[in-house]
């Protein structure tokens, strides 16, 4: 920062930013994305477990998931400007608010997540466990891209611009979170669907980001550079190394498998608190507002010539 | 531009809305090009809605130490300072003062004053994503805000286009301009219309007020300032009109306005549908996870 008035400019008014950057704490709302992901697709995998006879994966996983997902609830809580006005989220049904949407879902998938998890610790009830566990499982995929849609809709440059790619990019997340549960969770005779699964994610991931950095053009900086820039390489590096580690060596060591898990959970949580931070990069810097909509403006003007 | 629900020309939003018996939708014009940077508008709104003090700090920006609009200033006037464009920049506002003038063109600085204010657009992302239904459409056409549900979830904030509403630190709830939604009510006009002492901020019927800024940059164009124009009025823009526009003397982003704004649910089908695909391609991600070993378990050994 230097001292003295900031100059007059001519791209923006004394450098101030256009948008309101979100007041949300990063530990709550990234941290919303990346548990709401670990719980989601969790659930498929548990479901997964379940079917093909991995039980102690599966019981793991579907108890994962309930601490997820009453985790991330309680971030969303505690984010709230009035926490005790946390039942107004459910007051009206509407579709135009991921926040509503994602409410009424976060309501319906974490009872099911809930019964799968009890059913499966105690063993009771195992045809109403496996009617959660399914539940959960198709309600899951849904909880753990829905938290794209709630960061991509609103004027926020790196997260409205890369609107369609967000998505895939936070289902790749989530299956990368989940599979590195299961490798830290589940014995090595039933760890081969996770080790798919951290390819099918580290695949997945890079190629949505790729996707995300070509289509937000010069607004793609926000997502190499500072914060996030780091927080970006850091989520690439403990997600190959991750699945490296499991493809390599997760079927012979306990040790290894659990350590290529937790790779690949922090690698996880690096790429939701990466996005979340270019987020806020780019909503602080006006020529991330002005300069996609100054190129929007030229190209109807060309187009209408 | 796309004619549906969510973006798009809307000739009626409080009707669309639900009120069957709607007023005239009402908005202001403010017209730039007469302010006088008294900020008698800051004041009289603050006093008005009993917003309370946010910081008495100084900026170092011209005589604008308020800095912008946000959760307690719903009228916020910039102060640009810059050198005089080539040509012209004298306004037709008062009778020449030949002595004035000669001092004001060896300066060589303008002085660009601005009465910023929320948009009440027509299409407002900051109403379409409240989780709560706090924000909602008044009869008027106005977008406000109701203080006793707003629960502080913030996600109206990122999502205004153009940085108004926030919240406020102290308060963790949602606020902004309700166009005085009280004075309204009782026949008045907003408190800044009412005070502002050059009529830069006039306020009615958004049709008639759409008219007379028409005439006033035709005017200023004749008089030989080009770079007048209107922001923000038109119908068919990204927020489908802006209940509150404005005449500028540069490029909106100079005053620290967003220079093409869309509304995002604009692109809300789209992200759904993205969303949707991308849960199953993750189902179907962990389908091939189980059934890949499977397969290859039985064609035989690894
Ligand atoms: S300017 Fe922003 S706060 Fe005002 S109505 Fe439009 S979206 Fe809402
Ligand atoms: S902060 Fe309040 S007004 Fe804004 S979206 Fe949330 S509930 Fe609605």
């Amino acid at each position: 920062m230097t001292s003295g008035p900031p100059a007059a400019r001519t791209d923006s008014y004394y450098g101030r930013p256009i948008i309101k950057a979100p007041s949300w704490a990063p530990h709550d709302i990234a941290g919303y994305f990346f548990l709401g992901g670990l719980a989601g697709a969790g659930s498929v995998l548990a479901a997964g477990a379940h079917l093909t006879g991995r039980p102690t994966t599966a019981k793991a996983l579907k108890v994962s998931s309930l601490a997820a997902v009453s985790l991330s609830a309680a971030a969303l809580i505690h984010d709230l400007g009035r926490p005790s006005r946390f039942p107004n989220m459910l007051r009206v049904f509407k579709p135009t608010s991921p926040m509503s949407m994602g409410s009424w879902l976060l309501s319906a998938y974490g009872p099911a997540a809930g019964a799968a998890a009890l059913t499966s610790v105690t063993g009771l009830l195992p045809r109403a466990g496996a009617s959660a566990t399914a539940a959960a499982a198709v309600l899951g995929p849904v909880l753990a891209t829905y938290t794209a849609v709630l960061a991509a809709d609103t004027a926020v440059p790196a997260w409205h611009g890369a609107h369609r790619e967000l998505p895939y990019l936070f289902a790749a997340s989530a299956t990368a979170a989940a599979s590195g549960m299961a490798l830290v969770t589940g014995p090595l005779r039933e760890n081969t669907p996770a080790r798919y699964g951290a390819v099918v994610a580290a695949v997945g991931e890079d190629a949505a980001l790729r996707a995300a950095e070509r289509r937000l053009g010069s607004v793609a900086v926000t997502y190499r550079e500072g914060r996030a820039g780091r927080l970006m390489r850091a989520a690439r590096a403990l997600t190959a190394a991750g699945t490296a580690g499991a493809v390599l060596f997760g079927h012979r060591s306990r040790t290894a498998a659990a350590t290529a898990g937790i790779a690949l959970l922090a690698g996880s949580v690096c790429t939701r608190f990466g996005v979340f931070a270019a987020g806020i990069a780019s909503a602080e810097d006006p020529a991330h507002t002005v300069g996609p909509q100054r190129e929007a403006v030229a190209r109807r003007t060309t187009l209408s010539q | 531009m796309r004619d549906d629900l969510f973006s798009g020309p809307e000739p009626d939003p409080a009707r669309d809305a639900g009120h069957q018996d709607a007023p005239e939708r009402v908005g202001f014009f403010t017209d730039t090009s007469v302010c006088i940077g008294c900020k008698a508008c800051e004041v009289a709104c603050k006093e008005w809605n009993a917003i309370p003090e946010d910081g008495m700090s100084l900026t170092g920006m011209s005589y604008d130490n308020t800095g912008g609009l946000g959760a307690s200033t719903w009228r916020h006037v910039a102060f640009v300072e810059q050198p005089v464009p080539a040509g012209r920049t004298e306004l037709p506002v008062v009778e020449p003062d030949t002595r004035a003038e000669g001092e004001a063109a060896d300066s060589g600085m303008r002085w660009l004053m601005s009465s910023d204010v929320c948009k009440h657009c027509t299409h407002a992302a900051c109403l379409d994503v409240c989780p709560t239904g706090s924000l909602f459409r008044t009869e008027f056409g106005t977008v406000v805000v109701q203080e006793d549900i707003c629960n502080g979830c913030g996600v109206c904030v990122p999502a205004c286009p153009y940085g108004v509403i926030e919240q406020r630190p102290t308060d963790g709830r949602a606020f902004k301009c309700t166009l005085c939604y009280d004075r309204l009510g009782a026949g008045q006009e907003p408190a800044c219309a009412k005070a502002c002492p050059t009529e830069s901020i006039q306020f009615g019927p958004l049709d008639e007020l759409r008219e007379r800024a028409a005439l006033r940059v035709d005017q200023l164009h004749e008089a030989g300032v080009t770079e007048a124009r209107l922001y923000g009025h038109a119908p068919d823009n990204g927020v489908g009109g802006d209940g509150a526009f404005f005449l500028l003397l540069d490029e909106p982003e100079v005053y620290g306005l967003p220079p093409d704004p869309v509304v995002t649910t604009r692109d809300l089908g789209a992200m759904w549908r993205h969303a949707g695909l991308a849960a199953l391609s993750l189902a179907a991600g962990a389908a091939l996870s189980f059934a890949l070993p499977a397969l290859t378990r039985t064609k035989g050994p690894r």
